[in-house]
Parts: structure tokens; C-alpha cells; sequence
């Protein structure tokens, strides 16, 4: 059973359409990412499998039950990191346990084996405002792993950052996040391969147009390279000219 | 160069009493028009010896703190209900606003009128002037909380009470403390105007004293700085009680 259904999602912002009859399947631990023309509901989409809007048509279905916000088998990492500055980056981390009920001295032990995995284990009472971008979304990530989601919905996660931390993420990515299912939303489209084992096109009229196989599966050392040979040009060309088509429909 | 720009307002003040003591002098300004600093001082230290000034002082600082903390808290209950509620701030924002317009002191005597000249009247006043700085500032800074920083609150369950406890708050804590501050320093304006309107003790009454019956200038002046003084300690209050809380919540 899939752990992600979306089945006829369709939505509206008033007269105007953003997605159309979009079905999707997501299994455990599969990570799928989306590519697409602004405005083609890609943060829509994740925004509905969030909980976090309402669908105008059709129905998600997450882990067996409709989609709602808060659910604590989703994890989510929005465009910008989103940390609380009044908050050191360890209370960051704890806030969805706290949340949840845990107790504080319980949810630091959590929080704390968290930010290790993603790498941040040396910034815990460090301010949001003290560490750079790259560390700002290793401890947004750290927060959205911390509950040990089941489905990981990634938000061009790394978009602000430069090139080289970017690149590192993307090359981390896909053992930081330990099994959980992910759908990333990207408009970088090697983001998209490294990071995913299916990349689907979205269209400007709100339904997918192509999937194409990705690089997750391959050990982390050699994807890169993947990327570079002749079968991942193809596939990195196939997408740009999936894109190109869908930003000029 | 810290040490000077810590040195420049005492060297200000010192060079502005010198000229005004210098000027009074010079000019032999009579004292019931304006005293010398340095007779101000001596009549300032008279008055806290014979213990004028503090049978003036204590009840001016409990109207100041029990009205200060009553319309603060007052403030701030309005203030976030109308920051969270749409349709309350529909509702009641108009007569906020009609309110605010209104000057508090010209209700000072009905206040008397219908409490009496006691404690209580002032009480009042100083809770009404303090209130609507603290609830318009609050209801700004609790309505336009960040959407993204709310959005994450959804997105991690959080009820309505954590997201105002969690995010709202501490997210509005400086719009919250600077309409503290201005509050904290219009409680003594209160405080004082409402003693003008009745009582027998009190730093206003004080000032009515003195430039009435006692005709004592330099008690005057005295009890004028050290109104400056309860309002500068107010204010010094609401900056420690800041520093505390943001300690706090860091």
C-alpha cells in the first residue's frame, strides 16, 4: 500500500486553476521529486498533502487516512528555514516534540541525536541568526526528521542557498533523510535526479506530463558521475526539454 | 571612544545645570520665579529629610504601579484577543480607536465623581492611560505575526493556545514592550493629573502645595525631578523586565 495516494486532486485560488485531476503514489521510503513551470501548483500540491489547504476536487490519502495538518507522520521543510529566532537552534529542533507533549529533557535528547544525523550536532545553543544558510537548513530539516516522519515534503528546501552547500545537501540528502518517504518540489532539475528515485514533470495545466527515472538508488559516490554520463545527460536533457515546453505552454 | 559617548550626556547635563546655576545667578533671577540648581538640591534633600517627599511619593508610586499594571494587563487581554480575532477586531477596533482619541485626563472628573478622590479614582486613570498603548501595540504585533512562521505552527499541529504561546508572543514581544514603555512613562502623567483632581497626598498634590499655599518654588522643582525620577524609573523597569524576558525566551 502506498504510503502517499493523491487521487483526481484538483484546486483553485478563485478563478484560477493551479492543479487538475493530479494522481500520485508514493511508497515507503520511495523519494520522488517535482519539477515544474512557476506557478504549476507544486507548492500547492504540498501544501494539500500538508493538510495545510483544502482541496477543491478529489482526495490524499496519507499512511491509510485523509490528509490533515499537524499529522505527526508528515515532516515538512518550506522554501525559507523558517526557525524561530527567539528560539536557539536546539529549541527549534524540540519544538515539534513539545508540541506533541514530550517532555523538554526528553525531547533535547531526541532533537539533539537529530541535528548530529544532519550534521549540525556542533550548533545546538547556537541563534538562528549566528550560523549561515547551509546550517539554517540542515537544522529545518533536523526539525522536520525529528517526529521520524513517514513522508518527507521538501519545499525547494535549498533554492537560497549557494551553489557548493546546495550541491553537498543534494549529495547528503538522500541518507540524511533515513527512509522516509520524500516528495521534493525543485526547479533545479540535477537536484531533482540525485535526489530522487522518480522525477515527474508538472504542466501548466496542473497535471504531470512526464516521469523520468532518478539517481537515488545508486551509492552516493558514484551518482554524481551518473549524472554526468551519457545516460544521465539524456535524462537531464529529456527534463530541461520537458520544462522548456511546460514554462512556454 | 565607548567611554566618551558613555561620558558625553553627564558632561551635557553638567554643562547645562552650570549654565542655569551661572544664569540664575548672574541675572539674580528671584528664586519664586526660578531657583538655582544648587537651591533646588538642598530643598530636595530638606524635604526627604523632614519626610515630606515620601509621604508624597509612596502614594503616587502605588497608583502608578497597581493602575500601570491593571490597564497593562488589561491591554494586553484586549490586545491579543483582538490580534487573534478577526471579527472582534471588526467589532471593537472602532471604539478603540474612538476611545484612544478621547483624552483620558478630561475623564478624570467623572472618574472622581463616580469613585471618589480617593485611591481608586487614580487608580483608574493611570489603568486607562496605560491600557490603550498596551492593547494597540499588542493587538499589532499579535495580528501581523509572520503568516510563514503561523504556517509552520499548522504544519506542526500546534492548537491555537500553543501557536499564541509558541509563536505569537514571543514574536510579538517588542511591539508588546514598546507600547510598555510609552505606557509606563504616561502612568505617572495619570497618576499626577489625577491627584490634581482631588486628595491629600501624592506628588501632584505636592506640586499643588507648593506653588499654592506653601508658595515654595524650590519645593516645586523638587517635586518635579523627583516625578522625572519615578517616570525615568518606570521606564527603566519595563527595559529590565525586557531584558529579563528576552533572556527567557532565548
Amino acid at each position: 500500500m502506498p504510503i502517499l495516494q493523491v487521487e483526481g486532486l484538483s484546486h483553485s485560488y478563485g478563478e484560477r486553476h493551479v492543479l487538475r485531476s493530479l494522481s500520485l503514489a508514493i511508497a515507503a521510503g520511495e523519494s520522488v521529486a517535482l519539477l515544474g513551470a512557476n506557478g504549476s501548483g507544486k507548492s500547492t500540491l504540498l501544501r494539500l498533502v500538508a493538510g495545510l489547504l483544502t482541496p477543491t476536487a478529489g482526495r490524499v490519502v496519507l499512511v491509510g487516512s485523509a490528509a490533515a495538518a499537524g499529522r505527526p507522520e508528515v515532516g515538512i521543510v518550506f522554501q525559507e528555514s523558517r526557525l524561530l529566532p527567539w528560539r536557539t537552534v536546539l529549541r527549534n529542533v524540540t519544538l515539534p516534540l513539545e508540541l506533541s507533549g514530550e517532555s523538554l529533557p526528553s525531547a533535547r535528547t531526541i532533537a539533539e541525536t537529530a541535528l548530529k544525523r544532519v550534521g549540525a550536532g556542533g550548533l545546538l545553543d547556537r541563534s538562528p541568526a549566528e550560523i549561515s544558510g547551509g546550517e539554517r537548513g540542515r537544522v529545518a530539516l533536523a526539525r522536520a526528521l525529528v517526529r521520524q516522519p513517514s513522508l518527507l515534503l521538501l519545499d525547494e528546501p535549498f533554492a537560497a542557498l549557494d551553489a557548493i552547500t546546495r550541491a553537498r545537501l543534494d549529495d547528503e540528502l538522500p541518507e540524511l533523510v533515513a527512509g522516509a518517504a520524500t516528495l521534493l518540489v525543485t526547479h533545479d532539475v540535477a537536484e531533482a535526479l540525485l535526489v530522487a528515485d522518480r522525477v515527474l514533470m508538472l504542466g501548466a495545466d496542473g497535471a504531470i506530463h512526464l516521469e523520468v527515472p532518478g539517481l537515488r538508488s545508486l551509492p552516493a559516490a558514484e551518482r554524481r558521475a551518473a549524472l554526468l554520463s551519457p545516460d544521465g545527460a539524456a535524462r537531464q536533457t529529456r527534463l530541461y526539454a520537458a520544462l522548456d515546453s511546460v514554462s512556454h505552454a | 571612544m565607548r567611554r566618551l559617548s558613555q561620558l558625553t550626556p553627564v558632561a551635557v547635563a553638567a554643562l547645562l545645570l552650570a549654565a542655569w546655576e551661572f544664569g540664575v545667578r548672574a541675572a539674580a533671577v528671584p528664586q519664586f520665579i526660578l531657583p538655582a540648581p544648587s537651591v533646588i538640591a538642598v530643598r530636595f534633600a530638606e524635604a526627604w529629610a523632614d519626610g515630606t517627599m515620601l509621604r508624597h511619593l509612596v502614594p503616587t508610586v502605588t497608583e502608578v504601579t497597581v493602575g500601570g499594571l491593571l490597564g497593562g494587563a488589561l491591554g494586553l487581554l484586549i490586545g491579543v484577543t483582538l490580534g487573534l480575532s478577526g471579527s472582534a477586531r471588526r467589532v471593537v477596533s472602532p471604539y478603540l480607536v474612538a476611545a484612544q482619541s478621547t483624552p483620558i485626563l478630561a475623564l478624570g472628573p467623572v472618574l472622581v465623581l463616580w469613585l471618589g478622590p480617593g485611591l481608586t479614582a487614580k487608580v483608574a486613570v493611570c489603568a486607562l492611560i496605560t491600557l490603550f498603548p498596551v492593547a494597540i501595540s499588542t493587538l499589532v504585533a499579535v495580528r501581523d505575526v509572520d503568516a510563514g512562521t503561523l504556517e509552520l505552527m499548522r504544519s506542526l499541529g500546534a492548537t491555537r493556545w500553543q501557536s499564541l504561546r509558541y509563536a505569537r508572543l514571543p514574536a510579538a514581544r517588542s511591539g508588546i514592550l514598546a507600547g510598555a514603555r510609552v505606557a509606563a512613562t504616561l502612568a505617572v502623567v495619570g497618576a499626577i493629573v489625577g491627584e490634581w483632581l482631588g486628595g491629600t497626598a501624592g506628588l501632584g498634590v505636592l506640586l499643588n502645595l507648593a506653588r499654592g499655599s506653601l508658595f515654595d518654588t524650590p519645593l516645586l522643582f523638587a517635586d518635579l525631578l523627583q516625578i522625572a525620577i519615578v517616570g525615568v524609573s518606570a521606564y527603566g523597569l519595563v527595559l529590565f523586565a525586557e531584558r529579563v524576558l528576552s533572556k527567557k525566551i532565548a
